[in-house]
Parts: structure tokens; sequence; C-alpha cells
């Protein structure tokens, strides 16, 4: 659309705000237009003119221009200018979580499993009265968090149910390592019965489905607060700044020594809140460490094969850059 | 031009040689660099992994 804009369109509009103003430019407007094409103009005053005229200045203002409406409208999510109406206020869109210094953030650290330990026995005492991690059998705890005897006790608490037997008849038994963890309730319509029609979700990968990952879960168990004046909460709902919509079925559940820890750390909120957050990322990233060590194999191997590929090509290339080209014309073998 | 001519009569000249320290090699490094990268690892994740952990919970280690 530029393209078919005639370079002088910009000219015909300077030209009636300027014809008055000083004598000087209207000189040199009256020079311009009468020629035809910029470039073949020649002095000192026509450098500014082109400069003005071109269809480079022309494009690229545009281009200014709607880059940084663009930009502002990414940084602030709305065109400058324009004023807007929201329903909702940011706040209760969900406040975004702080990011926090967990101990497997950096490219080269491993989950803290004892950590991962502890978030189980939160889990396992807290959580898993409502919530299922049905992605999770015990055998995945073995050599993360708990040895394979310790693996194969607490299967065994939980009965569950097997068969048919050689009478055609189902039996119950008690775990093994290959099951998985048992579901607080046996149907989803018994969770949202239990829980004022509301579902307690899967935790098995809640830490990857959620925005924010490891820093919301964590926010949200911490940050149960009194609702600000004039904000509305129905019966059976809590108030949480970091949840969606501000109210949350679930209670505030974590509370300073609700579980005592075999290792002797003191069972504070934010500590059991940290814990079973690792305990859920874990869950969430089984692969976690392995993935970073293989990680940081492939960079060290990747990057040295790169170097060793650009040396080559410099050594190879190094002939060729390097000769000169010499003509020598041809004797003149014609004798005249 | 020593060690070039050394290099050539040791492990290139005959190609049963060259093949199998070619194949040498590669298990050697493989082997060596699975070990550095692992030593790097566990040092930088000291007390963390579960392997440091796992002797607090081991009841009988007979």
């Amino acid at each position: 659309m530029l393209s078919r804009l005639p370079a002088s369109s910009l000219q015909s509009l300077r030209l009636s705000a300027n014809a008055h103003s000083s004598s000087l430019l209207t000189t040199t407007v009256r020079n311009v237009s009468r020629v035809r094409y910029v470039s073949s103009n020649s002095g000192a005053s026509s450098g500014a003119k082109s400069f003005l005229d071109s269809r480079v200045t022309l494009a690229s203002a545009t281009l200014f221009a709607v880059g940084s409406v663009a930009w502002y409208t990414h940084l602030y999510g709305s065109l400058p200018f324009f004023g807007e109406v929201h329903a909702n206020s940011p706040a209760e869109e969900g406040l975004h979580p702080q990011p926090y210094p967990w101990s497997h953030n950096g490219l080269f650290d491993s989950f803290d499993h004892a950590s991962i330990r502890r978030g189980y026995q939160v889990y396992r005492e807290v959580c898993a009265a409502c919530h299922s991690l049905d992605r999770i059998a015990w055998r995945n705890l073995v050599g993360v968090s708990h040895t394979a005897d310790e693996g194969k006790a607490l299967a065994e608490e939980v009965e569950y149910e097997d068969g048919p037997n050689d009478q055609g008849e189902m039996f119950q038994r008690p775990g093994k390592l290959s099951d998985y963890m048992p579901p607080p309730y046996p149907n989803e319509e018994a969770a949202r019965a239990g829980n004022g029609g509301a579902l307690p979700p899967d935790l098995s990968l809640i830490v990857k489905a959620r925005h924010g990952g490891p820093d919301y879960i964590f926010s949200l168990l911490t940050g149960y607060v009194d609702p600000p004046a004039g904000f509305e909460i129905r019966e059976g709902m809590n108030y949480n700044p970091y949840f969606p919509g501000n109210a949350i079925s679930m209670a505030r559940v974590l509370f300073d020594g609700l579980v005592e820890y075999d290792d002797g750390t003191p069972a504070t909120t934010s500590q059991m809140a940290k814990d079973v957050t690792t305990f859920l990322n874990w869950a969430s990233e089984p692969e976690h460490d392995e993935r970073k060590k293989a990680g940081l194999k492939a960079v060290i191997l990747f990057s040295a094969l790169t170097a060793i590929s650009l040396y080559i090509k410099r050594f190879k290339w190094s002939v060729i850059k390097s000769r000169k080209i010499i003509y020598n014309p041809p004797a003149d073998k014609t004798h005249h | 031009m020593s060690f070039a001519n050394t290099f050539y009569n040791a492990l290139v000249k005959r190609n049963s040689v060259y093949v199998t320290s070619i194949f040498a090699g590669a298990f050697a490094f493989g082997v060596s660099f699975d070990l550095g990268v692992s030593s790097f690892w566990d040092n930088w994740n000291k007390g963390k992994q579960w392997k440091d952990l796992r002797a607090k919970y081991v009841q009988d280690e007979e």
C-alpha cells in the first residue's frame, strides 16, 4: 500500500501548511513542486527535503508509530488513549505469585529429596484426605524419598481390590509396590458431594497444570487472608488472593505444627507448604534430575562439537579466503 | 613432527589398530565423561539427593 503512495503526497500537505510561514521555505517548496522526482534534485536544501519526503522516511515513521502502539498494547494490555471498563479488577484475576528461590531452580540443581520426603508426609497426612494422586505408584517413591522396605510398608497399609480369584470373586489384599496411590473418593460425584460441589483436582500434574507452577501452589497454600472490606464471600467459600476469582472452596489447611517431621524439621506453615510443593513438583516432573543431568552432558558435548566444526570450517576455508586470483592476459599472438 | 610420526606409527599405520583404538577411545571417553559429569553433579547437589539421605533410613545393611 505504501508503495502505491506517490512520493510527493506529503509535499502537497506541507505545501499548504508552510506556504505562508517563511519565504525561504516557500521557495524551496516551490522548487520541489516543480521537480517531480526528489532524487533528481540537487543542492543543500534538497538534502533535508529528500529526507523528509522519501518513502523510506514515510515507511519508517509509520513502522515506528505502529510499533510503539503495539509495544504499548503488549506492555499494558490495552490501546493507548482508549479508556476501558472491566468487570473484574486485576486482583480478581488472581494475584501473580512471587517467584521463590526453590532449591531446584538452577540449571544444575536437583530436587531436595529430604524435602520431597517431608512433602510426601504432608501430602499423606493432610492433602490426601481430599486430593488424589493417581499417577504416582508406591514404587515411584522407592529410590526417591523412601527405601524399598519403607515403600512396601506404606503400600501394605492400604487395602486394594484384586481378583477375580478361582471362585470368580473379587477380594481385598494389602497393597504392593506396583499399586497406585489410593484415591480418597471412589468417583468424582462422591468427591463433589463431600466438598460442597467443588472437585478437589488430582495433584499428580498440578504443578505443571497451573500458571506460576510451584510459586503459585506455595502462594495459594500460604496466602489465605481475611477478605477485604466489601468483598462478598459465599457460605463455605474462602478468600484467597492468588486464586482466580478469589473465592476458593478449599479452606486453609496448613497450620503450624500440623504434622511431625521424622527428621526434626520444625513444621511451620511455610515449611510444610514448601515441602509439599517440592513433593508435588517431583510428582509432576519425576524425570527432573535425570533431565538436567542429561542436558548438562548434551550442552558440553554439543558446544565442543560446534567449536570443532567451526575450527575445521575456518581451517578448510583459509586457503580459499587467502588466495589471490591474478589475471594474465594472453599474449597477443596475432602477428599483424 | 615427532609426535605426529609416533602417532601415525603407533595407531594409524595398521587399520586394525586404528579402528580398535577409535572404539576403545570412544568407550574410555564415554565412561570418563559420564564419571566427570556425575562427580560434578553430585558435588554441586551435595546433601540433596536420595543417595545422601538413604543411610539415615536403611534399617538392616547386612
